[in-house]
């Protein structure tokens, strides 16, 4: 076990609008979490500054040791919340472009994946329901063998059974002693393959506890909780 | 399939009775290797530390057992096996018991509810109500 992610004080505001505040965070190898929060409760901005894709914050950020930087974007594998695939291509074309990119895809996993799921390579992304586009990417990001997968929102557009199916492709291929923080607002299909959960609303951090023990503690599940918690 | 587990009870107790299941209804039988704890985490789709907690647990209890570097075994004392097959017994009827009071049932009702059924001997059924 060791510590790959470690978030001190960090700030983040768009405008004069602040979004994160004061947060402090560490994950250890071996650990899937669920980052949850209603909407523009800053998920996203923490996925994407660990990611590497914002970088005006303020803080410390440290992934495996180093600020974002190109080593760290090496060892992340990140799904963005919006798809990022060309359309008008073959989805064949994303595993070229993933085996170009990343010295750590493994194309073999990931076309035993696309069979396994009944997706062609041969088809075009534009052509596939969202739910399938939603898959080929979850099944890109996870075909690399990394120490920090960030998954923002892969759930969001699939029926409960393919769900079931990405959280065994998760559960399946993460490496086991990386760390996937995986956002959701689909909790009660998905509490039950964290081991750890973040809530974020206003700003802060409000639950940071395992799923056993808020369980243990509370009487009830995550999604109860977060019911409570979140109440409008 | 996984089970939907119930809300209020951590899920590595819940993973706990339903290994404990399999074991005591000879699902997995004594001595049986088992696969592992990442292979089982995706059978039940669960966290894998959950998992190994649920395993761990059970070792505690003495149903599992690890052979160094070879894996996690079923335990192969069968009268271990069968006190802990008595006591799921006994909690089940508990709760069955509970619930059919609860619905306004008397101890009467509730045997020839349950000897019509099974055809267990009346006199085996007024035993267990009788402990309860």
């Amino acid at each position: 076990m060791s510590r790959l992610i470690e978030i001190n004080s960090l700030q983040k505001r768009y405008g004069a609008k602040t979004v994160l505040e004061n947060i402090s965070l560490s994950f250890e190898s071996g650990t899937i979490a669920g980052i949850l929060g209603p909407n523009g409760s800053g998920k996203t901005s923490i996925m994407k500054i660990l990611a590497g894709i914002i970088k005006d914050y303020d803080g410390e950020v440290l992934i495996d040791g180093s600020a974002p930087n190109e080593y760290t974007k090496s060892i992340v594998s990140y799904l963005p919340e919006k798809t990022y695939l060309a359309e008008g291509n073959k989805a064949k074309y994303a595993l070229d472009f993933f085996e170009d990119f990343y010295t750590d895809f493994d194309r073999s996993k990931a076309e035993e994946m696309f069979r396994q799921f009944k997706l062609d390579p041969e088809q075009k992304i534009k052509s596939m329901s969202k739910g399938m586009q939603e898959k080929v990417q979850l099944i890109l990001v996870m075909s690399r063998k990394t120490k920090v997968y960030l998954l923002d929102e892969p759930l969001g557009g699939l029926d409960p059974a393919s769900r079931k199916a990405m959280l065994d492709i998760i559960l399946n291929n993460y490496s086991e002693d990386a760390v996937v923080l995986l956002s959701t607002h689909l909790i009660s299909d998905v509490e039950r393959i964290f081991d750890r959960i973040i809530m974020v609303g206003d700003k802060k951090i409000i639950v940071d506890d395992s799923v056993d023990n808020i369980r243990q503690s509370t009487g009830k599940s995550v999604e109860e909780l977060f019911e409570e918690v979140f109440k409008c | 399939m996984p089970k939907d587990f119930s809300s209020n009870a951590p899920i590595y107790v819940q993973i706990m009775n339903e290994v404990k299941l399999k074991i005591v209804s000879g699902g997995w039988e004594p001595g049986q290797r088992l696969q592992s704890v990442r292979e089982l985490a995706v059978e039940f789709s669960v966290n894998p530390n959950t998992m190994q907690r649920a395993l761990s647990e059970l070792e505690r209890d003495g149903l599992l057992y690890t052979e160094r570097t070879a894996g996690r075994y079923v335990s192969q004392d069968k009268t271990k096996i069968s006190k802990a097959r008595d006591e799921m017994a006994e909690e089940y009827t508990d709760s069955y018991y509970n619930s059919m009071i609860r619905l306004g049932y008397g101890k009467e009702d509730i045997v020839g509810i349950v000897s019509g059924k099974s055809g267990i001997k009346r006199r085996k059924e007024n035993e267990q109500v009788n402990r309860d």
